[in-house]
């Protein structure tokens, strides 16, 4: 080594430094080892006990899985207990290919015992097929008890298939209450979303409110969701069942809504398109909201169909919309008695007469009144019950617009009401400082001359007027109420001194009872008598329709509101036929439904004639017509199923018969039907 | 030892061999339970296998030195002829060409080279003059002998194994008192290589195996899958374990390869850091005889044979361990010991037989105080 001095110093190695080498460097990795030994103890320990929540929870997710129950959802009741929407027992059958040795021969035998075609064993094969062998796949739904039984018995050459009881959404009067009930549905993306992605919306099978008071009442209807909790492998293999908890059904709403009364209502607007609201005077109740036509919400609830939703929609009859809230018509005459009111209030003696020529010059222009001749001279219950125009005409001018708009308003025009439903649109009272804003044009005295007949910028729908006739009637300022939860509110308030009532309800009486516009809507009774109002609203001016005939379209609205019995009123209403070619299409349907109030019998003898004519009840021609259009549209539609539920009886208009045979038998008198509380024990299950 | 106990008996390296005991038979456990419960078929064979290899351990032991140094480099030949051979005629399993059919056994040869990586290299540098160790002809030799049967291996391919090999091979080199430097630069070198490597010399499937490492979440059903299920099993143990048979990650078949890569989150699952804590722990205490032994063994022959072996072993451990906490890609490396299969135990005993071989030599010859 010392020979090497010269070179670049090289290190010295000899057996000793080589050996301190080796036990410094053996010292270094073992130190290394014994690091990383530490590195990954402290590795694990942060994993196992600081994060364990983490993943205890995510381990419990990996094994655990949840499957809904959706809840029975809660029944719709109408005031006497009977169901407007229910469930029914929904039987389908379900088959699991992992359970199934032979598939192919499995679904040929279900093929045949469920008469199910081509097209749908094709697309059975094809799910079974295409998706993870564990997860059921649905064979049929809505089967019928018999196809049910038959798959049942025959379950133990069928391994793997699995016949099930769920519920379906039932609708007894189907389109009858399509537009007040609502349907149910599949909830889409946005609903998903809103709801705080609550699983249960996704659940297969569960359904929620899309309209009307299923959507108003959706949480209170839905009821708890019960669980199935089970331990499933990596593969989705359910190895055994931890616990099941019972679903809780939803709770029943009880609505104000006499069941029979609305199908009736509903069924006797034929083959017009209208809307027929009753309410209880002495509660607010509203008794029938029918807004037809209409659509069948046991169809919406089942998945409606492209063809039929194509139909709905086209109809120009909208029957997607509910008229009774959202329809809004020129009130015309009907705003008469109202007017009437704000007159006496404004210190108008009703005995003042004008003189009705047939015309009234206002201005530069002639305003005419309905009736060419004349009336001649007219008082005020001259004025309601020949409803002449001149009377409104001279009289509105010198009371001026502002006491009749706060008389409109104080009678429910214009107004929403505290009602649980989704929207209602609210018309139009017009007024000078409001047609100043929206316009901005100054209010003339043909303004007030076209208000005080209910035509011009004057808009209500079917509720309001009805609200309005039952406050006129009673001198209160009732409130419209929907279910039966919701306190009885505005008896406290006096709208109109009695003498002023009694004078209009006189006059109202005389438009059907005495020599007014409406004699046919005589109630067939000697001692019930009907009060009303006639009106016709004009759709467009005189030189495209004459309102009578031509266009449907261009038609004049007929309208009529009406309480009974006109001394003291227990029932009050409006009837509202689009296009009617004026009143007298819509008092006869007031009549038939106050005649099937007081005697069902009676009500029910003239809705028979009716759809004899017409060609069957609303459902009926519902399904035909479905049928036509399907055809129209090259499409195969299946028959109707028949309905045989028991449920059924209890809503439909005929029910109401069985009923009052029966108390006929308890009790030979026959009363009228004054009490609608009176028969909730027959009614109800 | 007391004189109660047998000489014979007294003799063995206990401080080895009882750790040994422990992790077998808790990994027979853990094998009874990945099994759902049964003895058949992991945990059974398991501790057959082990009584065979302990047993050729045992005999590997009595190995004397001239006989070692004499067979070295025979076995490192004949090994290696076995690697072509896989090449030329071995047959193809799970994507690559390992194996050798013997007719009564399938051999990996490639296994069998890390402990004769070791073998071989501290045979070199036993008869390599002390001088001459700072010299290329330290270096150029062993490099050649590590990197032959590794672009063997490599052409398999089998990352996993060839990494094993370098790893064994430069351990010895860096025991054996090369120049710190050139360990140095060789490391610059793989820093510098190592991503160019990457991106030529790796598969796809092992590429996406690093990148899912470094982002398992990415692919929490696909490769990302067996990091994120293997950390759930550990997690969800917690401190003290769900209880022995009661691991739902395991029995419920969310984690991957439960009996063999991942054992270690299967036992964890059930016992906990504790069950952890007494892995480790074993392994801790034999790594720690193994370098004991080595630092008793006076010469270098000894020293570098039970270095290179306990490094051996501990570089299975290490990434095993290292994998199922997530702190390594999925390589198809099993746990010493506890994980179901033939081929890795057989390795393992390999070493620890070697080791006690060293001991064996060590207690014959002990180390003079005053020579060093």
């Amino acid at each position: 080594m010392r020979l090497r001095k010269r070179a670049k110093p090289k290190e010295v190695v000899t057996q000793s430094t080589l050996d301190n080498a080796f036990d410094r460097r053996t010292f270094v990795i073992g130190t290394a080892m014994g690091g990383l030994g530490v590195l990954l103890a402290a590795r694990m320990g942060y994993i196992a006990i600081a994060e364990n929540e983490k993943y205890e929870l995510e381990s419990e997710s990996n094994r655990v899985n949840l499957s809904l129950i959706p809840p029975r959802r809660g029944w719709i009741l109408d005031r006497n207990g009977a169901p407007l929407a229910s469930n029914r027992a929904d039987f389908r059958v379900d088959i699991i290919p992992d359970r199934t040795p032979d598939t192919e021969a499995t679904i040929a035998a279900l093929t045949k015992i469920l008469n199910l075609d081509e097209n749908q064993a094709a697309d059975i094969r094809k799910q079974v097929s295409d998706g993870p062998g564990y997860q059921p796949v649905e064979i049929a739904s809505g089967i019928t008890y018999d196809e049910f039984a038959a798959v049942s018995v025959r379950l133990p050459d069928l391994p793997g298939v699995v016949p099930q009881r769920g519920f379906s959404r039932f609708y007894p009067t189907g389109p009858s209450v399509g537009h007040l009930i609502g349907y149910v549905g599949t909830a889409n993306a946005e609903e998903y979303a809103e709801q705080d992605r609550n699983p249960l919306l996704v659940t297969p099978g569960y359904k929620i409110g899309k309209d009307g008071l299923e959507k108003q009442y959706e949480q209170e209807l839905r009821g708890v969701p019960g669980a199935r909790r089970v331990e499933v492998t990596a593969s989705g293999r359910i190895v055994r069942e931890l616990e099941t908890r019972e679903d809780i059904q939803g709770d029943p709403i009880r609505l104000t809504i006499d069941g029979p009364l609305q199908d009736y209502a509903a069924r006797r607007i034929g083959l017009e398109s209208g809307s027929v609201v009753v309410m209880d005077c002495e509660t607010g109740d509203l008794l029938c909201m029918a807004s037809m036509p209409s659509f069948d919400p046991n169809s919406f609830s089942q998945g409606i169909g492209r063809v039929e939703y194509s139909m709905l929609r086209d109809d120009e009859r909208v029957p997607l919309r509910n008229k009774v809230l959202k329809g809004l018509y020129p009130p015309g005459s009907t705003v008469k008695p109202m007017v009437s009111m704000a007159f006496m209030r404004e210190g108008l003696d009703p005995d003042e007469t004008v003189f009705c020529g047939g015309g009234l010059r206002v201005g530069n222009r002639v305003f005419r009144c309905w009736k060419r001749g004349g009336h001649g001279t007219v008082n005020m219950a001259k004025g309601i019950y020949q409803s002449c125009d001149v009377y409104y005409y001279h009289f509105a001018q010198r009371i001026g617009m502002d006491p009749i708009a706060a008389m409109a308003q104080r009678c429910g025009m214009g107004q929403e009401f505290p009602l649980p439903v989704a929207s209602q649109f609210y018309g139009t009272v017009p007024y000078p400082a409001w047609k100043e804003e929206k316009y901005g044009r100054p209010w003339q005295a043909f303004d007030t001359v076209n208000a005080t007949i209910g035509q011009g910028y004057m808009l209500a729908n079917p509720l309001q007027l009805a609200v309005m006739s039952a406050r006129l009637a009673t001198g209160r300022h009732v409130q419209p109420r929907l279910v039966t939860s919701t306190p009885v509110q505005g008896f406290d308030e006096v709208d109109f001194a009695p003498e002023h009532v009694a004078y209009v309800r006189q006059a109202m009486s005389d438009v059907v009872n005495g020599p007014g516009t409406a004699g046919r809507a005589r109630l067939p009774f000697d001692d019930i008598k009907m009060a009303g109002k006639t009106g016709t609203a004009q759709v467009v001016g005189l030189n495209l329709s004459d309102g009578k005939s031509g266009p449907w379209k261009y038609r004049d609205h007929g309208l009529f509101i009406f309480f009974a019995p006109f001394d003291k009123p227990k029932y009050a209403g409006a009837v509202v036929i689009e296009h009617g070619g004026g009143s007298g299409s819509a008092y006869p349907i007031a009549r038939d439904v106050m005649t099937f109030l007081f005697d069902p019998e009676k009500g029910m003898e003239m809705l028979r004639g009716f759809e004899e004519q017409w060609g069957g009840t609303a459902q009926q021609r519902l399904d035909a017509k479905y049928r036509a259009y399907a055809a129209a549209a090259g499409e195969d539609v299946k028959p109707v199923p028949a309905r045989d539920e028991e449920i059924f009886d209890q809503v439909e208009a005929e029910a109401r018969l069985a009923v009052r045979r029966q108390e006929s038998l308890a009790d030979e008198k026959v009363d009228p039907r004054l009490d609608t509380s009176l028969s909730s024990g027959q009614a109800s299950e | 030892m007391s004189g109660i106990v047998p000489a014979p008996i007294a003799r063995q390296p206990w401080r080895m061999l009882f750790p040994l005991f422990v992790l077998i038979g808790f990994g027979a456990l853990v094998l009874f339970s990945a099994a759902a419960g049964s003895w058949q078929p992991y945990a059974a064979s398991h501790i057959l296998r082990f009584g065979i290899f302990l047993v050729m351990a045992f005999i590997l032991a009595r190995f004397t030195r001239e006989w070692a140094m004499f067979l070295a480099f025979p076995i490192y030949g004949i090994i290696l002829l076995m690697l072509v051979a896989v090449e030329a005629i071995g047959f193809v399993g799970g994507g690559s060409q390992r194996w050798l059919d013997l007719g009564f056994m399938q051999l990996q040869p490639s296994e069998l080279m890390k402990p004769a990586i070791v073998l071989v290299l501290a045979r070199f540098y036993s008869s390599l003059p002390v001088g001459m160790i700072p010299t290329w002809r330290a270096l150029i030799p062993a490099g050649g002998l590590i990197l032959t049967p590794v672009a063997l291996v490599l052409l398999q391919p089998d990352l996993g194994t060839s990494l094993a090999i370098v790893f064994g091979g430069a351990l010895v080199m860096f025991s054996a008192g090369l120049p710190i430097r050139w360990f140095m630069g060789a490391g610059l070198a793989a820093a510098v290589l190592a991503p160019i490597a990457f991106f030529v010399g790796l598969q796809p499937y092992q590429q996406k195996r690093v990148f899912t490492f470094l982002d398992p979440e990415s692919d929490p059903l696909g490769d990302g899958y067996h990091i994120t299920q293997s950390k759930i099993a550990i997690g969800s143990g917690g401190f003290s374990g769900k209880g022995f048979n009661e691991g739902s990650q395991s029995h419920l078949h969310y984690l991957p390869e439960p009996h063999t890569d991942f054992i270690f989150a299967t036992m964890a699952e059930e016992w906990g850091f504790l069950g952890g804590l007494v892995v480790i722990g074993a392994f801790a205490l034999i790594f720690s005889w193994g370098l004991s032994v080595a630092r008793a063994s006076n010469d270098r022959f000894g020293k570098l044979i039970a270095l290179g072996m306990t490094a051996t072993v501990f570089f299975y451990v290490a990434i095993n361990l290292m994998m199922v906490m997530g702190l390594a890609p999925v390589v198809g490396i099993p746990l010493p010991f506890m994980s179901h299969g033939g081929s890795s135990m057989l390795t393992n005993m390999i070493c620890l037989g070697s080791i006690m071989m060293v001991d064996r030599w060590n207690r014959k010859a002990p180390r003079a105080g005053i020579m060093r």
